[in-house]
């Protein structure tokens, strides 16, 4: 992988993908030693900017820095400039001429990431735009998807939940497409996005059909702050008919695998006893997810990148 | 830009014979082995570094433990390379504090790969010594570092190549000198 951004899987080749699985291995490993940190980013600095909230996207970028030993500030949009009314390309701007050579940015608006992409010779990573793509989370998914299976060839993988308004299950179908994986939507029709067919994708209505014989359940939050009113009757109801429950699990493989990017809402989404089970692998995909972004900055903060993309 | 070979400067014979010798020198210089570990650089100094520890065992019958080192990530040219270089994986799954570890790579060059190599080390515990075997010396230091165990000094100039084989990785043994051609 040799380009400045990371806006999204759909432009990522499928080499591209395996380069930033591969890195994020020896990456893992430094995580668990005593010492975890290495000198490879040592005089390299990195922002992230989140205008929506996060816990741990925000903070594994940083402590993903931190264990290169890059220097990562957190601007913190809600007591910054942001507030008096200062446009978002010249917090680009004012953040770019303090000497920074990546930023990580999350927005509410699609698009934002690749906005300001044009407008910077900073590297750029998406940390999620509005409904459009979270490529870096699709990413540990398919770490964590690998490192249990083996491999991602030709797995059959059920994402359940709001389709229409997840960016992590588009970045997620596109990432799993590249791999020749069964991939199968499940969610009330009020939030299906029009066009799965296109991106090779079966949708489905009921959970049991569409867990038969899978290898991987991801489960998506139910994104409140997203919800218009109507599209589904109540909390209550949806957790009545798409809350992953154990009995669930008997109609997919024995061994699979249930991921949710966090955070979750017990009880509504998932059932406790799937989130603690044995097939979870929940809070181990936080852990890859530091080990794929130190990958990530690993791969796209090196020498003389700027050069080559401008 | 191409490779000629020049020279074949170690046969699968003699290559084999300098990890024996390399063995006896480490047994010797330690006398005995008993808190001694191998620490097999990447690529090549690993199986090396499986192999003298091998021979460390048919001679002192002990089982030395041997590690794999990745330094890229010490790499002290990262930033002026056009694209990163392949992350191995390091692989030392047991605690170096107090033994004498003794790293293994297959050529000395300017010595920059082993003062990655003692940062990447340090970074795992403390040993209590550090000592360097390699299969080749062949000059041009750029760094005050210099080799406990030799297999062969190899005097060369810097427009010559220097590839070393091994089984493990290149289905043979052996060591030659090649020269950069332009075409």
């Amino acid at each position: 992988m040799n380009q400045k951004d990371l806006l999204g899987l759909k432009e990522l080749s499928r080499e591209d993908i395996e380069s930033i699985l591969d890195t994020a291995v020896p990456m893992k490993d430094i995580i668990k030693r005593d010492i975890k940190k290495v000198p490879t980013l040592r005089g390299k600095a990195m922002v992230t900017v989140f205008y929506e909230n996060s816990t741990r996207t925000r903070t594994s970028f940083e402590i993903a820095g931190k264990y290169l030993s890059a220097d990562t500030v957190n601007l913190a949009v809600s007591t910054s400039s942001v507030q008096k009314g200062e446009s978002l390309k010249d917090t680009v701007k004012t953040i770019e001429v303090m000497g920074f050579d990546l930023m990580v940015i999350r927005h509410s608006m699609s698009g934002t990431p690749h906005y300001v992409s044009r407008n910077t010779n900073m590297s750029v990573i998406n940390a999620g735009d509005g409904t459009n793509e979270h490529p870096t989370q699709a990413l540990l998914d398919l770490y964590s998807i690998r490192e249990k299976k083996g491999t991602l060839d030709g797995l059959k993988v059920a994402i359940v939940g709001d389709i229409l308004h997840s960016r992590v299950a588009r970045s997620n179908i596109y990432g799993l497409s590249k791999f020749g994986c069964e991939v199968r939507v499940v969610g009330p029709a009020t939030l299906m996005p029009p066009g799965l067919e296109k991106m090779n994708v079966k949708s489905y209505h009921s959970l049991e059909a569409a867990l038969k014989g899978v290898d991987v359940i991801n489960i998506l939050r139910i994104q409140k702050e997203r919800q218009q009113s109507g599209l589904f009757p109540s909390l209550d109801e949806y957790a009545n008919l798409y809350m992953l429950r154990p009995e669930h699990l008997q109609a997919a493989k024995e061994d699979v695998l249930v991921l949710h990017p966090g955070p979750m809402n017990r009880g509504i989404e998932i059932s406790s006893q799937v989130a603690e089970g044995l097939n979870s692998v929940i809070n181990e995909q936080v852990t890859n997810g530091v080990a794929v972004r130190m990958a990530l900055l690993f791969l796209m903060m090196g020498g003389s990148k700027n050069e080559v993309a401008s | 830009m191409g490779f000629i070979d020049k020279k074949i400067i170690m046969d699968d014979l003699a290559l084999n014979r300098a990890l024996t010798r390399i063995a006896h020198e480490i047994i010797e210089r330690n006398k005995g082995v008993n808190n001694v570990a191998l620490v097999g650089i990447q690529r090549r100094g690993v199986p090396l570094a499986e192999r003298v520890a091998r021979r460390i065992t048919e001679i002192e019958n002990v089982e030395v433990p041997v590690g794999i080192l990745d330094i890229t990530l010490y790499r002290d040219d990262l930033t002026t390379l056009a694209s990163q270089p392949v992350v191995h994986r390091t692989a030392v799954n047991f605690n170096i504090n107090d033994m004498n570890v003794v790293l293994v790579d297959d050529v000395l060059y300017t010595g920059r790969t082993i003062r990655a190599a003692l940062d990447a080390l340090i970074d795992l515990g403390r040993p209590k010594s550090i000592q360097l075997a390699v299969l080749i010396d062949r000059g041009h230091r750029e760094l005050p570092i210099k080799a406990d165990f030799i297999g062969k000094n190899v005097p060369t100039s810097r427009q010559e190549v220097v590839s070393v084989f091994v089984q493990e990785v290149d289905g043979k043994d052996g060591v030659v000198i090649q020269e950069i051609t332009d075409s």
